[in-house]
């Protein structure tokens, strides 16, 4: 036996089997990441149905009812739960999403399984979405509408209606204060600005100071009209209310103007469920964040980060392309061509925080601060380009990704076969039309490669747009529509600070929790997806060359 | 015609040299030769503007680095009685006036830059008393007081009212008298005070002085305004303190109001305790100088803690009571300065920064500065015997008198950041109030004479924790997996295995960072026992499920070819992994009781952190796997066919040809493949960010956190005022980083190249 152990050591066939571990173990580990991550983000959406009990924390203890959903449940030893007076070695606990943090304080609640009694499942049980204080959870007693209060007959028709007509005021009142009187806020602001500029110049003719006055005076008219207007709705908004019972028969008055949604999962069926699966899904994706990010949708981020990285990308191809033709075309190779390629190379792998200190440092604080010297005098001292911003943020990135479009752009202009050079420059076309006609586009799928590859570190990059330029919430978005459209001043949301934000900062970390998943999810399938797309591109480009090699 | 010319007429070309064909021949040839210009302009400044990044980082370190400039500005003649002596300069914050004092009571404020009085006050002393002593307090309180030959003492203050009229700033300047303009009378007789010292911070007054004998007087003073009315208190207390020496050079009195330091002639110092000021206490008693030298001055540095001491030989030493584990103070000195030669004649303390001026006798002016040990500047001025000097509140003038010519001398002084040297950001400094010499870094207080403790190495430190313990997890996997993945796996597999842990490379560090923190740290805390049972359970139940292989019977064997063990083994690490977790909380109850952090904390005192090492060599080990993997998957694969075949053919099994031959040939490769991986490892920021606790501990502890650098980059960066001395750490730091990696990788790409050409020979 031991001389068998010793041969089939020797032979070394368990070493490879051990090697073989490895490589399934790192499988397994970014496999079951990846799941992870989609079993966590997607099932946040899903209604779960709400159990109402009775919950004794110890045997002999004061009963509490509660009603919510569970969330999460674990198995733990005794001395990890606090040696409590149930009997057992180990016990199950849940994690039990309560709401009401307006009552509670807590929206969660940890609960033994052992002190559970007289579990149910109430058809009316209903959860209500609202904008301050998170969910509501509680029965509907009853409804008060124009005065009129109904308590009995169909109170959750009503309710709904009402949600419906409120929530199309919220709106109407968020179009005239967002878009209606920020685009008022935004022509008063250039207004002071040109009077500032006029001032820093020093001739303030009468002229010029009337007519600014005068072009104020319409702009304060016309939201004198929206002031009247907001007014109005608002009263209508904020008229109708109901009464909720909450678990242990607490009785809580809600005004309409704060809820989003109702819903009563207990009574919804599968196919109920899975639309409203969606309608969650798709408020996640088109809405904006709500309560300190912890509810609402991710939008804003979505957008900035697209944003950031189109613009980046507008930066980065034309210098990444110039400069690997200069390398590859018209340098001449040498020592010195090969210490620049190092020197690029090495430059991939320069740590990202690195080149967030240089943004920071050199682009806003020394650019930014001098073009706003230059051009931007009237709003100082409130800095214009001298601050973190969008423009700063993509220049950044672009700078921390121009060597993977260097890289790859050489790659394809050394992929393309000599005999196309050659043949081009024989027929007498020049340098410059060979590759301009020939060798570049040959070369573009190779660029486009960097492209994409470049796009999507700069999509997952965090530890640099800290410095310079991303924020946990922007007050508006980058581009709007308000002249010059393009806001390249302003800062922006990015998925990725969303995530350590809303992860790290927030106040409300188990709230948060699933949201976090969610984005975390939607970034790791952009960057896959961008990836594989990079990917396939560069095969078939050398499938391509293969055959053009061939010939 | 002839007959040669109708040929090209009749040719379908057009004429190569016609007027047309010429131009269009120019117009492209000078296209191509703007391309190639444009091309090499274009590209040559990109690759600049990346190189710039270095450049950049250099340019905003180096000022650290740089001596102090010191530059006179104005020398005119003493503003005010030329016959009077200085005892005491100081300016306002703006440097713009200048208040003298002389020793027949004279206060004379005047413009720094020219010397022309603003206004010129007579302080209030009695007919036929002169002034024998006098003090200043703590500068920032801007409190000054004159100790009078008829034993009492005048406190004031100098104050500026700064208004703007017309848009221009106006400095107006006054005196301030807290307690009246009659002198305070300390002795009961008529005796000359010959030492003072005072603190006064708008609400409390400490006063002590000595006459000729060795008994201190000292007179509290504190006023209370009550809660109900506006009534204001006013109590005085005064108590007498035995000195232990009747011959005194100087005495000083800390901000707070609560240490008293005199300077004995023998050279002793002695620390007394006042904090109780009817029962002052002797703390410690030192000898600061050696036998045949003296003490010739006694100052505090900004802040209180610090006594400088200057002795006749031209050292000054830094001395503070350090606390010793029975909670009994002593007084030691830290640190001693040797650049000046002979004797001390003043020792000026910044305002707000732990650094000072001193001069000695030979009209040597030094800047230094005490946490970095550093002699910022130090030059011999225009003239000697300096008769007093005085310092602006944000140490960026120095006003002087020398007794040879008796003119003022206005020195503008360029001294941004004198607490950074080597030693301060390297070595082991000695903080104020601190047991020893330690490794901090703390760069911000709420306090403004907060001293800024700018050591580098805990966080070098915790950059490589967290570097060693991801490699210890990422190399094995990755540096194996590889091995296998190039050599042993099927090439179907292969195709899938490869880019599914290359695509990884691009997934964001702040997904995993985030993992790591809300869902490994957590998980890692519950399972403690299990997740290092993962660690055993998993290789030895893939080696028990390659000694079952061997059994199974051949038929079934040739079903799964060679090169599929990877697939088979999926069942079995999924399985033991689970078995280890499940073990878990059985093994905790069973070895642990049932709680495995805090039995490690109670039974063998190692502190758990949630967000530990442990956690980040996870998440990061998994970060740099790809990174390692693919690099080495690549070398080994690369090793040429016929040198395994060669190896093969003469009998060697192919474990044997893959150590032997096979990672012989490619340890290069793997190598370069470590050494990015490190520097990945090195540079990585979100995870560390949000995985540790970020406190900057010195500890190989695997449960504790650490702080990286990079990490407290991103942390600190934002916050850090610009061109300040944090911030220029800060570069430093990512400078630190930039060269780190820059090392990391290049040592990786010679050896890659190395490697290339090797290859292309066999």
């Amino acid at each position: 036996m031991n001389t068998q152990i010793k041969n089939w050591f020797s032979s070394g066939r368990p070493y490879v089997w051990l090697n073989a571990g490895a490589v399934t173990v790192s499988a397994i580990m970014v496999i079951g990441l990846l799941l992870l991550i989609a079993v966590r983000g997607l099932e946040h959406f899903w209604p779960a149905d709400i159990a109402v009990f009775d919950y004794y924390a110890e045997p002999d203890a004061e009963k509490v009812s509660y009603m919510g959903e569970y969330i999460d449940r674990d198995t733990v030893t005794r001395a990890r739960a606090g040696n409590i007076k149930y009997e057992g070695d180990e016990f199950t606990r849940y994690l039990l999403k309560i709401g009401n943090r307006d009552v509670y304080g807590l929206d969660f609640a940890w609960v033994i399984g052992a002190g559970i009694k007289n579990e149910s499942y109430p058809e009316d049980a209903t959860i209500i979405e609202r904008r301050e204080w998170g969910n509501l959870h509680g029965f509907i007693k009853s409804v008060t509408v124009n005065g009129q209060t109904i308590e009995s007959g169909d109170i959750w028709q009503t309710f709904q209606e009402t949600v419906e007509a409120s929530n199309k005021i919220h709106e109407e009142i968020r179009h005239i204060e967002k878009d209606l009187i920020g685009a008022i806020n935004y022509k008063m602001e250039r207004l002071r600005l040109q009077e500032r500029r006029l001032e820093i110049k020093g001739n303030k003719t009468p002229e010029e100071l009337a007519d600014l006055e005068s072009k104020r005076a319409e702009l304060q008219s016309e939201y004198n009209v929206y002031t009247e207007q907001l007014a109005k709705l608002y009263k209508e908004f904020n008229e109708p209310f109901f009464v909720a019972v909450l678990a242990g028969g607490k009785e809580k008055t809600v005004n309409f103007s704060i809820v989003v949604r109702a819903f009563r999962p207990n009574a919804m069926s599968v196919f109920d469920k899975i639309g409203f699966y969606f309608e969650k899904l798709w408020e996640f994706l088109s809405d904006e964040p709500r309560e300190a990010n912890t509810e609402g949708g991710i939008f804003p981020a979505i957008f900035g980060t697209v944003l950031m990285v189109i613009i980046m990308s507008i930066l980065v191809t034309p210098f990444g392309v110039v400069a690997a033709v200069y390398l590859r075309e018209y340098a001449s190779q040498g020592p010195f061509t090969r210490l620049v390629r190092i020197a690029v190379n090495n430059l991939a792998g320069v740590p990202s925080v690195v080149y967030g200190v240089f943004g920071l440092g050199f682009f806003v604080y020394f650019l930014g601060g001098s073009i706003d010297q230059l051009f931007f005098k009237a709003s100082l001292p409130a800095p214009t380009f001298g601050t973190p911003g969008l423009l700063w943020a993509s220049l950044t990135l672009a700078i921390l990704t121009v060597p993977v479009v260097i890289v790859a752009t050489e790659e394809g202009l050394s992929r393309v076969p000599r005999a196309i050079r050659e043949g081009s420059l024989a027929v007498g076309a020049t340098k410059a039309e060979t590759m301009w006609r020939t060798v570049l586009p040959m070369t573009a799928p190779a660029m486009i490669t960097g492209l994409i590859l470049a796009v999507a570190r700069a999509a997952g990059e965090v530890a640099p747009l800290m410095l310079v330029g991303v924020v946990k919430l922007a007050p508006s978005l980058p581009l709007d529509a308000n002249a010059p459209f393009l806001h390249l001043d302003r800062k922006f949301m990015h998925l990725g600070f969303h995530i350590y934000d809303v992860g790290f900062q927030s106040p409300n970390v188990e709230a948060a929790r699933p949201l976090v998943y969610a984005t975390a999810l939607l970034l790791v399938l952009l960057i896959i997806v961008l990836n594989l797309t990079a990917i396939r591109i560069r095969n078939n480009l050398r499938e391509k060359y293969r055959a053009a090699e061939q010939n | 015609m002839s007959k040669n010319d109708i040929s090209i007429t009749e040719s379908v070309l057009p004429d190569f040299n016609s007027a047309k064909a010429r131009n269009h021949r120019n117009k492209r040839h000078i296209n191509d030769v703007i391309t190639r210009y444009l091309m090499s302009f274009g590209g040559v400044s990109v690759i600049i503007a990346i190189v710039l990044i270095a450049f950049y980082l250099f340019y905003v370190v180096f000022p650290m680095f740089m001596p102090a400039k010191v530059k006179e500005f104005g020398n005119y003649a003493v503003p005010g009685d030329v016959q009077q002596r200085t005892i005491y300069f100081t300016m306002e914050e703006q440097h713009e006036i200048a208040i003298r004092v002389t020793d027949k009571g004279e206060v004379v404020f005047f413009e720094t830059k020219d010397g022309s009085v603003r206004d010129k006050l007579k302080l209030p002393i009695p007919e036929n008393v002169e002034i024998t002593s006098f003090s200043s307090g703590d500068p920032t309180q801007r409190t000054l007081a004159l100790g009078l030959s008829d034993g009492s003492v005048i406190l004031f203050q100098h104050n500026y009212q700064v208004t703007y009229p017309n848009d221009e700033r106006l400095i107006t300047p006054g005196l301030f008298f807290p307690y009246g303009e009659t002198p305070t009378s300390l002795f009961d007789e008529a005796t000359p005070i010959n030492f003072l010292t005072v603190q006064y911070d708008g609400e409390m007054a400490t006063i002590i002085a000595v006459s000729e004998s060795a008994k201190a007087k000292i007179l509290n003073i504190t006023r209370e305004e009550s809660f109900l009315s506006d009534e204001v208190e006013i109590t005085r207390k005064q108590s007498e303190l035995l000195l232990e020496t009747p011959s005194l050079v100087s005495m000083r009195m800390d901000v707070e109001q609560r240490d008293l330091y005199v300077a004995g002639s023998g050279g002793n110092i002695f620390f007394y305790d006042i904090s109780n000021k009817s029962n002052p206490s002797l703390v410690d008693k030192v000898r600061a100088v050696s036998s045949n030298e003296r003490i010739t001055s006694l100052e505090f540095l900004a802040g209180g803690i610090s006594i400088l001491v200057g002795d006749s030989t031209g050292k000054i030493s830094q001395w503070f009571p350090v606390r010793n584990e029975a909670n009994e103070y002593s007084l030691e000195k830290v640190r001693s300065f040797n650049k000046n030669k002979s004797p001390i004649v003043s020792i000026v303390p910044e305002y707000f920064r732990k650094a000072f001026v001193a001069v000695d006798e030979k009209g040597h002016l030094g800047l230094f500065h005490t946490t970095a040990e550093r002699v910022v500047y130090f030059s011999k001025l225009k003239q000697d015997n300096v008769e007093a000097i005085g310092i602006a509140p944000r140490a960026n003038a120095i006003v002087y008198q020398d007794s040879n010519t008796d003119s003022l001398h206005y020195l503008d002084v360029h001294n941004k950041h004198p607490e950074i040297s080597w030693k301060s950001i390297w070595g082991k400094v000695w903080y104020e109030s601190r047991a020893g010499p330690e490794y901090i870094w703390q760069s911000s207080s709420a306090s403004s004479v907060f001293e800024p403790k700018f050591s580098l190495t805990p966080l070098v430190f915790g950059t490589l924790k967290a570097a060693f313990y991801a490699m210890l997890i990422a190399m094995p996997l990755a540096i194996l997996g590889a091995m296998y993945t190039a050599y042993f796996m099927a090439p179907k597999m292969r195709q899938v295995v490869k880019p599914t842990i290359e695509i990884m490379e691009a997934l964001p560090t702040v997904i995993l960072g985030f993992l790591a923190g809300l869902w490994l740290a957590p998980f890692v805390e519950k399972h403690l026992p299990g997740t290092f049972m993962v660690f055993i359970l998993v290789p030895l139940s893939v080696l028990a499920a390659a000694a079952l292989w061997e059994f199974v019977p051949e038929r079934i064997k040739h079903v799964i070819p060679e090169g599929w063990e990877a697939v088979l083994l999926i069942p079995v690490v999924l399985l033991s992994a689970l078995t280890a977790i499940l073990l878990s909380q059985p093994v905790e109850n069973l070895f642990f009781g049932g709680n495995m952090p805090l039995w490690l904390s109670t039974e063998l005192g190692i502190t758990y952190d949630q967000r530990n090492s442990l956690v980040v060599g996870f998440a990061m080990g998994f970060a740099v796997i790809p990174t390692i993997f693919s690099i080495s998957e690549d070398a080994v694969y690369s090793v040429p066919k016929h040198l395994t075949s060669g190896s093969l053919a003469l009998g060697a099994t192919p474990w044997q040809t893959m150590v032997r031959v096979v990672l012989l040939t490619a340890s290069p490769g793997i190598f370069s493949a470590v050494m990015i991986g490190m520097g990945r490892a090195v540079g990585e920021t979100m995870i560390v960010v949000m995985a540790t606790g970020n406190t900057a501990i010195m500890d190989l502890n695997i449960f504790q956190g650490f702080r990286a650098l990079s990490a407290n980059i991103a942390v600190e960066m934002p916050e850090s005022e610009v061109g300040s001395t944090h911030y220029r750490v800060l570069f430093l730091a990512g400078l630190v980083l930039f060269i780190a990696t820059f090392c990391f990788n290049t040592v990786a790409e010679v050896v890659r190249q190395r490697l290339r050409n090797k290859y292309s020979s066999l």
